[in-house]
């Protein structure tokens, strides 16, 4: 389409020319809409009918094809799910971890971070090669040990190995940090240094208020990571009573494999804080990601 | 009195250099900590413990490499080895290629970005666990959400989960879906591009492919690389979606028995954590040795370019 634009460039046709592009330009932008109108449709669709399935009677969920609009609307699946699992336990346990972990992200963290910005020390470059090379690191070698000591210690059945291992800060978080302390101007510091502060007061009082925005950005990944963590929960926890929501979900959907409704609106009640958190904090979500390469 | 003050000088501690040194080491100590209780101590307990028979409650007893010929004459490695790779080799193209499509689409100044990007980017934020239990019902293949679409269309749906042949692919389907967050690397590294480099190549009368050839493509090859590695990496340590989805069976008849569900077998099922270490030793080479390759290679189609910003 550009190609018929640029060989009318020899010729000046003026008026044909920029109707021409106009339609060039509205063909393209319609095209455009439409592929993402229809990728749209793949990514945003399941979550729709995730809605709409917790919200609809067994024997409607079971019409093919689907209906997207329930008939009648069972809001009950909400409360039942409550009968059946102890949900309101699976969250506070939850939000039990995730309060340390958002803890040692934010605090353990930004002080190493401050350091690899800004303080000089030999040998911190290499010690910094290491936390980079962490970061590649694939979790599966240190999988099995770490279980053996934490069963040692007898600290599999307890909420231990879900907390204590976070408190010693983490690699993606420093490296986010580091990059945005990088970024910061020098000169505070050095006012606060000729004042007499030390380097804790420096960061406490200078560094930490300008860090908001990532200190944000950190914290919503230490949650989520928490909140979506299933893998840890699946090791190390027992008995019920210690379930977080991740864990919790997946015996319920082993349990009542059958009862869409419910599956659906449990799991519709997990994503809802996520997708809640994300209108809220679009933009440290995507500061994030892009700097670390995360996945959620 | 300058001159003796010179002569004795302070120790190197006690300089401001020094100083900021301890303070350095000092706030960096607890992730020194860390790391050396939780990872490196780890990595080097998984080696030795590969080559010895351990199950918590005996002592350990050395073994040699009795572990490593038992895995390597095991079908369910190589099963398991198989499927890993088929998911890799299919998903992680697959999820580029879908993210990046996406990214090209969303970089051109199109009205309701924010709501298209929204779109793509939520189902990569969903909890594995919930992302598993609602793709429980969209592969459901009598009247689950992907088989009622295809019917729409007139074709039928294959069995997905229920199918040996389709299992994996269904995983490979829930992978791209949530592949968003390539995206956003990729849309950033778009953004990067400085818009000089296509007002000159237009002025020169380069056509759209032509830009997109010579410009955006070979200034996206650092985004790419970083995403090839970092996808390569994670999917291969596929674990919670497979679990949830299969009972942590890894059925049906093993099709879906990932690598790290086998892993999970041996080492906590059958509490087999000699056995384990070595399988996770075999897994961390094979990784190592692959993410080794992609940088060797990378000077041949990696470009690197000064004004681009890659985190």
């Amino acid at each position: 389409m550009t190609t018929i634009t640029k060989q009318q460039e020899s010729q000046p046709t003026r008026i044909s020319r920029t109707q021409r592009t106009r339609v060039v330009k509205a063909v393209r932008s319609l095209l455009t809409h439409l592929f993402l109108l229809v990728g749209s449709f793949f990514f945003v669709a399941p979550l729709i009918f995730l809605v709409s399935t917790s919200l609809k009677a067994s024997r409607q969920i079971a019409k093919f094809p689907p209906d997207l609009i329930p008939d009648p609307f069972i809001w009950a699946n909400y409360s039942d799910v409550f009968i059946y699992a102890p949900f309101g336990t699976y969250l506070l346990n939850t939000i039990f971890i995730i309060i340390p972990t958002v803890f040692g992200a934010a605090i353990t963290s930004s002080l190493a971070a401050y350091a690899f910005a800004r303080l000089r020390a030999p040998g911190k470059n290499a010690i910094f090669m290491v936390l980079l090379s962490t970061m590649m690191l694939p979790g599966v070698v240190t999988l099995i040990p770490t279980y053996i000591l934490y069963a040692k210690l007898g600290w599999v059945g307890s909420f231990k190995p879900l907390i204590v291992p976070v408190l010693f800060g983490n690699a993606f978080y420093i490296f986010l940090m580091r990059q945005f302390f990088t970024s910061l101007p020098r000169e505070l510091e050095d006012a606060a240094l000729i004042d007499g502060c030390n380097y804790l007061q420096i960061f406490w009082r200078i560094i930490l208020p300008l860090a908001k925005p990532v200190m944000a950005t950190v914290t919503i990944f230490a949650f989520m990571g928490a909140w979506n963590d299933y893998f840890g929960p699946l090791i190390y926890l027992a008995e019920k009573s210690q379930y977080t929501l991740s864990l919790g979900l997946q015996v319920f959907v082993q349990q009542h494999s059958t009862e869409w409704g419910l599956l659906m609106a449990a799991s519709t009640m997990m994503v809802t804080p996520i997708i809640l958190l994300f209108f809220f904090a679009q933009k440290q979500f995507v500061q994030g990601i892009m700097l670390t390469g995360m996945k959620g | 009195m300058a001159a003796v003050m010179r002569g004795t000088p302070k120790p190197w501690l006690k300089t401001l250099r020094g100083k900021e040194a301890i303070a350095c080491y000092l706030f960096i100590l607890p992730w020194i900590i860390g790391f050396t209780v939780f990872t490196l101590g780890p990595i080097i307990a998984s080696f030795g413990l590969s080559f010895m028979d351990y199950d918590l409650v005996l002592p350990p007893k050395f073994l040699g490499l009795a572990n490593f010929v038992e895995l390597f004459s095991d079908s369910l490695f190589y099963t398991s080895m198989w499927n890993t790779l088929y998911i890799v080799i299919l998903a992680v193209p697959l999820g580029m290629l879908a993210s990046f499509m996406m990214a090209l689409l969303l970089n051109q100044k199109v009205r309701g970005l924010a709501a298209y990007r929204t779109a793509y980017f939520i189902p990569s934020i969903v909890p594995a666990v919930a992302s598993a239990a609602l793709w429980l019902y969209v592969l459901q293949p009598e009247w689950g959400l992907l088989n009622g679409f295809l019917s729409w269309l007139g074709i039928q749906g294959p069995g997905w989960l229920a199918s040996e042949a389709w299992s994996k692919p269904s995983i490979i389907l829930l992978m791209i879906w949530a592949s968003g967050g390539s995206m956003i690397i990729f849309l950033a590294g778009l953004q990067n591009i400085p818009k000089e480099y296509y007002e000159a190549a237009e002025i020169d009368g380069a056509n759209s492919l032509r830009r997109f050839q010579y410009i955006t493509l070979p200034l996206m090859t650092p985004t790419i690389f970083f995403n090839l590695v970092m996808g390569v990496i994670g999917t291969f340590q596929i674990f919670s979606v497979v679990f949830v989805l299969t009972d942590g069976m890894g059925g049906p008849v093993n099709s879906t028995l990932v690598y790290l569900i086998y892993i999970y077998r041996n080492a906590f099922n059958y509490f087999r954590m000699g056995f384990a270490s070595s399988m996770a030793w075999v897994l961390f080479v094979i990784i190592l040795v692959l993410t080794l390759i992609q940088f060797r290679t990378a000077r041949f189609w990696v470009h690197y370019d000064t004004d681009t910003v890659e985190g």
